[in-house]
């Protein structure tokens, strides 16, 4: 049998939404595209997430595959999906790193699979490192013109 | 000027112990130099070849006298006592060590500045025109626009792992003082039929081993879309910026590659969706940050002579002074290109005195130009004597703006770490040429810029007279181009043909110029001869 796709829920380091683990098999955006009724599927940094607009309602977890911390396509995929209303998991695997952490954050990711495992103080530092932000993007802060002109 | 308020200052601190944290842990090793270095690189850290390099961000190139004064003393505890004024209006360290590195964010903090994205693949400083403010011919300030460009890009979540490396300048008028259309996004401020202000967008210029002049996509983007705007076009880029080769990876690839049309037709679709996404600050934010730039106080009834007996001074105001929009006053450059020196480079003490002089001549502020030299951008004309005498004491009164000896060289093949060949001692020994034989003067204006590799740091693509530095079998070899310029009749120089060594290109540099001084009409430029005659009778000149 081929590999199964996607990381297994124990694999996930942090996580902010109060529901349960969704556990279903995890298909391609393409195979999701063409067929299915999984309610999981990952995006790889090629990948179009805009081709999963029309069927938002039936997902409840998106994966979205950091293979190099550098490559920064997953932060547009998640910021898009977010921005269309997808209130779904949105999990950021592979190469995700303390320093790129809450950048994640900022463009929806809600929860984090890294690689290898990151030091928790780390990663709490790194949430409450900036008091503001300049954007508004999809976290629901309040960027600081915002707060200058209410 | 624009003053942090209690956000802005912040983020700053926040971000130097943020550095900190992230140097602690790289000197304590849990930290891979592999996963470091993109981080330092966004705190403008660079590792060349002798040591570690720090770039500073100058906003849009302006700088008041106390963050003047605080890099001199960056310079003189950190450095050798040097800085180096960029082609990007920053200035740069050459001999940083990586412990002292947050230490000198924390000092630059105090002084409201930072190293905020001064590298790495993500948005980086925002530069402008060095005459903002200041130039008869402008239609507004652009800074204003430039600075809420800057906060947007600061710390932006989603475009800070890029393809490549993303320029933005603004400015706002015809002319254009700060190459414009080679930049990733050139701004310029326009007035539509309506007499509202907007915003035409060039997207996709940029020099490197690909030069491509950038097309306009959009001619009037309303104010308060600006950020929205941008926000689109960066998004296209980021999804779909080449990054499977290094090379390719820049914007001007992808909009070349779709064509122009195609990628606007894009960042349109984009643009419609981002404006339901609330992405752009209210116009009351450009108008909070418009107060900071208004017009300083300027004198009325201010004679508008200066007292031209002495001929070094009167030569001095004719190459170095620029038209200003208030009677009585003009834009002073000061020239960092004394013969034979290094370009760019300004001692402390040097510093220490044109911050002195920013305070004392030209309402507390100076700019950094894209040509590596200083402006005091508000002097009166009844107080340029006693300025300029003050500059030649200091080695500062060099008359050669836009002149031969007025050369824009990158630091090479003596501190870059990619570079195939030197470019400080080529300019060094073309200054002094040029300076010995007396034909300077009569070359008028010609602007000459050299890369040390075809990364084009230092602009060759875009000289009259361009000098790109290779390397041939492990000998460091010149090849010299003609006809490039970076105003608003931007061009890209050509090859004259086969390479020059390092004295070789001297020579090559003074044949060039010779076969301008023999062809030259009334009232034309290297430039415009070059145009006119083509490069047959350079080639003839150089290789016949
Ligand atoms: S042009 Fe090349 S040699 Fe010069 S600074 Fe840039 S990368 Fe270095």
């Amino acid at each position: 049998m081929a590999k199964e796709l996607g990381v297994s829920p124990d694999a996930v380091q942090f996580r902010f939404r109060d529901d349960e683990m969704v556990d279903h098999g995890m298909v391609t955006v393409d195979s999701f595209v063409e067929q299915s009724n999984a309610s999981a599927v990952r995006i790889e940094p090629g990948d179009d997430a805009r081709e999963l607009l029309p069927f938002l309602d039936r997902l409840a977890l998106v994966e979205v595959n950091f293979p190099v911390f550098g490559d920064g396509r997953g932060y547009s995929a998640a910021r898009i999906l977010r921005e269309a209303g997808y209130t779904g998991e949105l999990r950021a695997v592979g190469e995700v790193l303390v320093d790129q952490i809450a950048y994640m954050r900022r463009c929806g990711f809600d929860a984090f699979a890294p690689d290898s495992k990151l030091n928790e103080a780390d990663v709490e530092a790194a949430f409450a490192r900036f008091p503001e932000v300049y954007q508004k993007t999809v976290d629901g802060a309040a960027p600081i013109w915002k707060l200058r002109h209410g | 000027m624009y003053k942090y308020d209690q956000y802005d200052q912040a983020m700053v601190d926040a971000r130097v112990e943020e550095f900190r944290d992230q140097t602690r842990r790289r000197l304590d090793g849990s930290l891979a130099e592999e996963h470091f270095r993109p981080l330092r690189l966004m705190n403008g850290l660079y590792l060349q070849l002798h040591a570690y390099m720090l770039r500073v961000a100058v906003p849009y190139g302006t700088l008041n006298s106390d963050q003047m004064h605080a890099l001199a003393d960056i310079a003189e505890k950190y450095d050798r006592g040097y800085g180096h004024f960029t082609t990007r209006q920053n200035i740069q360290y050459n001999w940083i060590k990586l412990e002292d590195a947050p230490d000198i964010l924390a000092d630059l903090a105090k002084v409201e500045m930072h190293a905020i994205q001064t590298s790495g693949n993500c948005i980086r400083n925002i530069s402008s025109d060095h005459f903002a403010g200041a130039a008869a011919d402008e239609l507004v300030d652009p800074r204003p626009y430039a600075e809420i460009l800057r906060q947007w890009s600061s710390f932006h979540p989603e475009f800070s792992y890029l393809p490549r490396k993303f320029k933005i300048c603004v400015i706002a008028s015809d002319t254009d003082r700060a190459a414009m259309r080679l930049h990733d996004i050139g701004i310029q401020i326009v007035k539509n039929d309506a007499g509202e202000l907007g915003a035409a967008f060039y997207v996709g210029g940029g020099m490197g081993r690909t030069p491509i002049i950038a097309p306009c996509i959009n001619e009037f983007v309303p104010l308060d879309q600006l950020v929205t705007y941008s926000e689109a076009c960066l998004r296209v880029y980021n999804r779909y910026g080449r990054r499977d080769n290094k090379y390719k990876a820049r914007i001007k690839i992808l909009v070349h590659e779709l064509g122009k049309e195609e990628y606007t037709r894009q960042v349109e679709e984009e643009f419609a969706h981002m404006l339901e996404q609330g992405v752009e600050p209210p116009l009351a934010e450009l108008e909070r940050i418009k107060t900071y730039f208004q017009d300083p106080d300027f004198k009325t009834g201010l004679t508008d002579r200066a007292d031209r007996s002495d001929p070094d001074f009167a030569l001095w105001i004719d190459r170095n002074c620029h038209k200003h929009k208030a009677p009585g006053y003009v834009s002073a450059t000061i020239s960092l290109k004394p013969v034979g020196g290094i370009p760019g480079d300004a001692s402390v003490e040097q510093m220490h005195l044109m911050a002195n002089l920013a305070k004392e001549y030209s309402f507390d502020e100076c700019r950094v130009t894209h040509a590596q030299n200083i402006v005091l951008p508000h002097v009166e004309i009844g107080r340029l004597h006693e300025l300029w005498t003050k500059l030649e004491e200091a080695g500062l009164g060099t008359p050669n703006l836009d002149r031969i000896d007025d050369i824009i060289a990158c630091p090479g093949l003596d501190y870059c770490s990619l570079a195939n060949a030197r470019s400080i001692p080529v300019a060094q020994k073309i200054s002094e040429r040029f300076a010995a034989n007396g034909k300077a003067d009569e070359l008028g204006q010609l602007k000459l810029k050299i890369s040390g590799c075809i990364n084009a740091c230092g602009h060759h693509h875009a000289g009259h007279i361009g000098i790109l530095g290779v390397d041939r079998k492990g000998v460091e070899n010149y090849q010299l181009l003609l006809g490039g310029s970076e105003a608003e009749d931007t061009s890209l120089g050509k090859i004259t043909g086969p390479g020059f060594s390092e004295d070789g290109i001297v020579d090559a540099v003074e044949k060039a110029a010779d076969v301008y001084l023999a062809h030259r009409e009334d009232g034309e430029r290297f430039l415009d001869t070059y145009r006119r005659i083509g490069m047959d009778p350079f080639k003839e000149a150089l290789y016949g």
